[in-house]
């Protein structure tokens, strides 16, 4: 299969996916209790004065009218306008978007480079004590979820040992105008080595937070891949033309061992992207995960909507973005 | 007695167990064919790897010495020792379709050894790889050098990993079973290749088999091996005809005939099993004393 035809089917299939995860959300988030409209006016609000506004945003007609109505404006790039900050949905989701993305970014990073390293440890000095001291850090990094992780370094470098900034993403002493929202990228771009220092020491704790878990993943499932490969006869065979054991990990097993561990991450990575939802509101964080748990608490549903939808985009993305990776690592499928 | 590989007395065991190797000697002289004959199971291949130091880390080597090109490799920190196994040894595994890394393209496979460890220039190294594989007889080598392994078949991947061998002009090779994962019509050509390479090469070849046909083939020496043990060890001809242990004779009363269809296979005679157990045994209970 040409990776032109993959493409082509997974576009397909992600339509699908993304009209199967709006009518679910459009669905359920009407059934619950709740009325957006009542929270929005102040309590002296007469019945007519309700009705009114919900005429206004379309509340009472049937939930099917409502999705035909939405569904249309979605396909001309119109995701509605937010109930509780009265923007459009698609301004305020795609502002804050980049915040998260960067987050993420960043956590998948900090997860590759210690779980990786964890992992090429662990087979170096398999079946000693540095393997089995990889194996429990791993294993209490797993029993621990993301958001525990937030709050122990809150503790740690927050508080006893406050070289970290606890909230927020940039702070406002900083002078910067930033044309995007992509404020580490766009510093990187211009070199503004202070305004980087600062996103990264906003950044940090959430990121790792979000990556001890992946970290943890990534080092058992690597290992144990890594591991069996060291046993294959190739590796056998680099041994007898002189290669050492440093060279033979890197070079000959780690190729082979990571394609397994590629589609795990493009999973847990989904994962984490779902994390930063709690993470970022743990570390008032301004992205997209935040304003999904604020979207909530105001039942502002055209909001809820449009970032669910997002985020539904993100993870199929993620997901095409692997198997196209693992195309392009494994040499078996490429010409297949 | 002086050998180009030279195995003293050498004793590998289970960490904690059973032994695998009963104080094997064996002599492979520079330029000869020594052929390591057993049952699966014998310890054929652990001696090999006992060389090659590939041994599994379940596995000790508890004594003797391996003396190659008249230097004890037991003696050498392991470094070197790798060094020097790299530089004068070579081994044409069992497995070819396992025994090339499958994300990497043939050419570097071959030569990367070449500049990696002998420091050869990359273009010196490439055009060694090509001579070689023309040498075993690939056609199109180019496109070769450009494949990755699952693109071709058993039998040219075991000659790509017999170019290999050759390579860096090792002047021992220990061929583990060479023919044993291939096509019947292959194997043929892949003993005559390696014949071939050795003679011109004029390496010294361990060549390891539980095929008393093939060994008659290409070998000069032989050792037969039972249960880790040296039952006996020949020149190829006077073993054909007045084996002198029973189990060697017993074995060679085994090989099959072609030419008699109506001829039936000839088992190990139960007394001869019990007999070699009994050395071993003996064996066993004089080196634990």
């Amino acid at each position: 299969m040409t990776l032109l035809r993959i493409i082509l089917i997974r576009l397909l299939t992600t339509a699908i996916t993304l009209f199967g995860v709006a009518i679910i959300v459009f669905v359920v988030i009407r059934v619950v209790p709740g009325n957006p409209i009542a929270m929005m006016l102040p309590p002296g609000a007469t019945d007519a004065d309700i009705a009114r506004l919900q005429a206004q945003y379309g509340f009472d007609k049937s939930i099917f009218q409502q999705f035909v109505i939405w569904l249309g404006n979605v396909t001309q790039g119109d995701f509605g306008t937010s109930i509780s900050l009265r923007q459009p949905v698609s301004d305020l989701v795609l502002g804050r978007l980049p915040a998260t993305l960067e987050l993420s970014i960043i956590a998948l990073t900090i997860a590759v480079i210690i779980g990786g390293t964890m992992a090429l440890l662990g087979t170096r000095f398999r079946d000693t004590k540095g393997e089995a001291a990889v194996d429990v850090s791993a294993g209490m990094a797993l029993s621990i979820p993301d958001f525990l992780w937030g709050l122990v370094l809150i503790l740690l470098f927050g508080v006893f040992w406050p070289i970290f900034h606890i909230s927020g993403r940039v702070s406002p002493s900083i002078n910067i105008d930033f044309t995007t929202n992509f404020f580490l990228f766009e510093a990187l771009m211009r070199l503004r080595f202070d305004v980087i220092a600062d996103l990264i020491g906003h950044m940090f704790m959430p990121a790792l937070a979000l990556a001890i878990p992946l970290a943890a993943i990534i080092a058992q499932l690597l290992k144990q891949s890594l591991k069996e490969t060291m046993h294959l006869d190739y590796v056998t065979l680099a041994r007898t033309k002189g290669y050492g054991e440093n060279h033979v990990i890197a070079r000959e097993a780690l190729p082979n061992a990571i394609l397994p561990t590629l589609t795990l991450v493009g999973v847990q990575f989904t994962f984490l992207i779902g994390g930063t939802v709690i993470i970022e509101r743990l570390f008032s964080y301004e992205g997209l995960g935040n304003m999904a748990i604020d979207a909530v608490i105001n039942r502002d549903l055209p909001l809820i909507q449009g970032i669910v939808i997002l985020f539904a985009l993100l993870f199929t993305i993620v997901n095409l973005v692997v198997d196209m990776l693992y195309v392009v690592l494994n040499p078996k499928l490429r010409h297949a | 007695m002086n050998g180009y590989l030279s195995i003293r007395n050498l004793t590998v065991r289970l960490k904690g167990g059973g032994t695998i190797l009963r104080d094997v000697s064996l002599n492979v002289a520079a330029g000869q064919v020594h052929g390591l004959m057993g049952e699966s199971g014998a310890g054929k291949s652990m001696i090999g790897k006992a060389v090659l130091g590939t041994l599994p880390r379940a596995l000790d080597i508890t004594s003797g010495q391996i003396w190659l090109d008249g230097v004890d490799l037991q003696t050498l920190p392991p470094a070197e020792r790798r060094n020097r196994i790299g530089a004068l040894a070579a081994l044409i595994p069992q497995d070819p379709l396992t025994a090339l890394n499958p994300s990497r393209r043939i050419g570097p496979q071959i030569t990367r050894r070449l500049v990696d460890i002998l420091g050869w220039k990359r273009q010196d190294a490439a055009k060694r790889a090509l001579e070689l594989l023309n040498e075993v007889h690939i056609p199109d080598a180019p496109r070769v050098m450009r494949s990755y392994p699952h693109e071709l078949s058993g039998g040219m991947r075991q000659r790509i990993l017999i170019a290999s061998a050759f390579a860096a002009e090792p002047k021992l090779i220990i061929a583990d079973e060479p023919t044993t994962a291939l096509d019947v019509t292959v194997q043929k050509q892949i003993l005559h290749l390696i014949s071939e390479m050795q003679a011109r090469h004029d390496t010294a070849l361990l060549f390891v088999t539980h095929d008393l046909g093939v060994m008659s083939k290409v070998c000069d020496t032989l050792s037969v091996l039972y249960a880790g043990k040296v039952v006996e060890e020949a020149n190829m001809p006077r073993f054909f005809m007045r084996p002198i242990h029973p189990y060697s004779a017993a074995l060679l009363a085994a090989t099959p005939t072609y030419t008699d269809p109506t001829s039936s296979l000839t088992p190990v005679p139960q007394t001869v099993v019990d007999q070699v157990e009994r050395e071993v045994m003996e064996h066993d209970l004089r080196t634990a004393s």
